[in-house]
């Protein structure tokens, strides 16, 4: 057993910034779980506190059924990749990896040998003899991997695993790394600034913001029905698109257009209320001709992501916020329209979200969705 | 550790125009002439007060040469003499091993030790308490030596001083019996503000990640040191070692508060020196056994480099 769970967990630093704020939180035993969000966040602090490289203001962390929350970090049984991976430069690989069998008095025999099984599983039994100073990035995070994994502990915790390394490489070390989390099974906790990351890698994600959690969820739930503005407006890789809007009867105006209502939504809205329609790029459809039910305004830019564009259009709403927000579509290839053209986008069905002051409005209690989300 | 940086040189010259009246082989394009100029005047002052009295020391230790008297006004050459003489003299050996006791004492165990001691158990540590620390600690470093021979007397003086007060033992003549232990311990307080803030920038160089990675192997204090702070700092720790150990070796301070003595038992080799050829009046003798000393500085100074550059080797 080695999920964690935390209570009412609180990190001061001397100087009053409050990077965690009483932070609940349940990690499943054997998850691949993502810290994800902005700089800032607390969400290092959090890795940091469970790692006992920080000490808890308040609250508790538990591993497993040990409460660890007073231990040293040596007695947690929990090992950590740094993002510069930490390898110490005057030791052979072979040295870094034993390095933590060699604190825990393990004989020199065994742990040369425990070394180059572990660097075997991980592809560096080449490499057992060099210096840190003579590998690749690549090469080096697994060496640190290999020293995490060594001496078998309860929990891995990764912080900013990717970011070292060059873009290409990137993806390759993510798939592995999954697939590593996989074969081990060994509850493994991650700390991200990266969207695509957290949600190509986790079990489920933790997005916070100013040391709370925003949502925790599936990375289909997280980027699917976002539980707050802030989660939909950081989760995807083009942000989603957040217009002011007003209810009207059995539908949403915005401008002089009209949409359905989303049928989540239906019976908690109230008529003639002022709400935020959500819905993202990739569930919009693009069409040059007028369509009922859609969006319509000018474009303005048109992005070339490589297989599909981003198309930006100026959509005139009643708002008292100027009077016009940008949508934001993808459009395929080849049906690009050009700056300049009018445009109508319609929202696909069951892929669009109402917020009520930054909240989801939905009809009932979903995983991961806090009690405050149902208004 | 050399960083790749292009030589400069070769830039500057291909920049600049060479001028007509002066070509320019240097990087300046100054000319020949006016860059020795620039040179003349630094390598006169090196020249006169630095080789000229070192060939002098050298010359002298080879004489009979006196303060006063008649070998003051016509000094002999004696050869060696004055080597073999110091080399048999037990004064002079006895001198020797006190020096070195002196050095290991006061330098490498007493301000290298203490040095390092304070700057890692201050290394996280900002605010009130490490600027108090370290403006005391530089204090001491930065008085002059006669106010601080002053005010060590005034603190180790049998009848009156602070220390005897302090502790309630007075009649407790601590330059008498334990002249030193005194030495070295006022030499230590006096020259640690050097190691400290040369380690205090060299922790600044061990990544708070390697620290961390040990301490979650469960690694001691010692351990962490042993295996992440001392493997990066081993360049720092020498070139510190290098500099405190010379420093001390000539240091004369320690004359100002025993002077040398009770019975020769404080008598380090400058204040040994000192005594030789200023009170006894042996210029001659006294030459010599600087130039015995310069020698063993010069064996201090290769011991290390070579140390350091194994270093390099390895890494």
């Amino acid at each position: 057993m080695s999920a964690i769970t935390m209570r009412e967990l609180t990190k001061v630093y001397p100087g009053g910034v409050r990077a965690l704020d009483a932070l609940d939180l349940d990690i499943v035993d054997g998850e691949f779980f993502a810290l994800l969000g902005p700089s800032g966040c607390g969400k290092t602090t959090l890795l940091r506190t469970i790692a006992g490289l920080e000490v808890a203001s308040g609250g508790s962390v538990h591993i497993g059924e040990r409460n660890v929350t007073n231990l040293p970090p040596g007695k947690r049984d929990v090992a950590m990749v740094f993002q510069d991976y930490a390898l110490f430069p005057h030791m052979t690989v072979q040295d870094n990896i034993a390095y933590p069998l060699r604190i825990k008095k393990v004989d020199r025999r065994e742990r040369t040998g425990k070394a180059a099984e572990t660097a075997d599983e991980l592809g560096l039994s080449a490499l057992l003899q060099r210096r840190p100073g003579q590998l690749s990035g690549g090469q080096q995070q697994r060496v640190a991997l290999a020293r995490a994994m060594a001496c078998h502990p309860q929990v891995f915790l990764l912080d900013e695993p990717l970011s070292n390394l060059d873009a290409r490489l990137r993806l390759e070390a993510r798939t592995f790394l999954k697939r590593l989390q996989r074969e081990l099974g060994v509850t493994t906790v991650f700390v991200t600034h990266d969207q695509a990351e957290a949600l190509a890698l986790a079990d489920r994600i933790a997005v916070m913001e100013g040391g709370r959690i925003r949502q925790v969820g599936t990375p289909t739930e997280v980027f699917r029905r976002p539980a707050n503005t802030f989660v939909a407006g950081f989760i995807g890789s083009t942000p989603m698109n957040l217009v002011g809007t007003r209810v009207r009867g059995d539908e949403l105006a915005v401008g002089a257009a009209r949409l359905p209502l989303p049928d989540d939504a239906r019976g908690q809205v109230t008529d003639g209320e002022r709400l935020v329609y959500a819905v993202r790029p990739e569930y919009l459809d693009y069409s040059p001709t007028q369509v009922a039910g859609a969006l319509s305004g000018q474009v303005v830019v048109v992005e070339n992501l490589g297989s599909v564009s981003l198309v930006s259009l100026d959509v005139p709403t009643d708002d008292t916020d100027g009077g016009a927000s940008s949508v934001q579509v993808v459009v395929a290839e080849g049906r690009e329209p050009d700056p300049g053209d009018t445009g109508w986008v319609v929202p696909r069905p069951g892929r669009s979200l109402l917020y009520r002051d930054g909240d989801l409005v939905t009809a009932g209690a979903e995983a991961g969705v806090p009690a405050a989300a149902q208004g | 550790m050399a960083q790749a940086t292009s030589p400069p040189d070769e830039l500057v010259e291909g920049a600049r125009p060479v001028t007509g009246a002066s070509p320019a082989p240097d990087a300046a394009g100054l000319g020949r002439a006016r860059a020795t100029g620039f040179l003349v005047p630094a390598m006169v002052l090196i020249l006169v007060f630095l080789v000229v009295p070192a060939v002098w020391t050298i010359w002298l230790g080879l004489t009979n040469y006196r303060l006063t008297g008649l070998a003051a006004a016509s000094p002999e050459i004696v050869g060696l003499d004055n080597f073999t003489d110091a080399l048999g003299d037990e004064r002079f050996r006895t001198s020797l091993l006190l020096t070195l006791e002196f050095v290991l004492g006061s330098a490498v165990i007493g301000q290298a030790g203490l040095g390092f001691a304070i700057a890692f158990a201050l290394r996280d540590r900002r605010g009130p308490l490490r600027r108090v620390v370290e403006g005391l600690v530089l204090l001491s470093w930065i008085l002059p030596s006669s106010v601080v021979a002053f005010l060590w007397i005034a603190l180790l003086d049998r009848d009156a001083g602070t220390l005897n007060a302090l502790l309630g033992i007075p009649g407790m003549a601590w330059l008498l019996d334990y002249p030193m232990l005194s030495i070295i311990i006022f030499n230590t307080w006096r020259g640690t503000a050097f190691s400290m803030m040369l380690y205090a920038a060299a922790l600044e160089n061990v990544p708070r990640s390697h620290l961390e990675t040990a301490r979650l192997a469960g690694a001691s204090t010692w351990q962490q040191l042993r295996d992440v702070v001392f493997p990066r700092i081993r360049g720092h720790v020498l070139t510190n070692l290098l500099l405190i150990s010379l420093w001390t070796f000539n240091d004369f301070a320690p004359f100002l508060i025993t002077a040398g003595g009770p019975e020769q038992r404080s008598e380090i080799l400058p204040v040994y020196v000192y005594k030789v050829a200023l009170s006894g009046g042996e210029l001659g003798f006294g030459a010599a056994i600087s130039f015995v000393m310069l020698l063993i500085n010069l064996v201090i100074a290769l011991v290390y480099l070579r140390l350091l550059g194994r270093r390099k080797e390895s890494a």
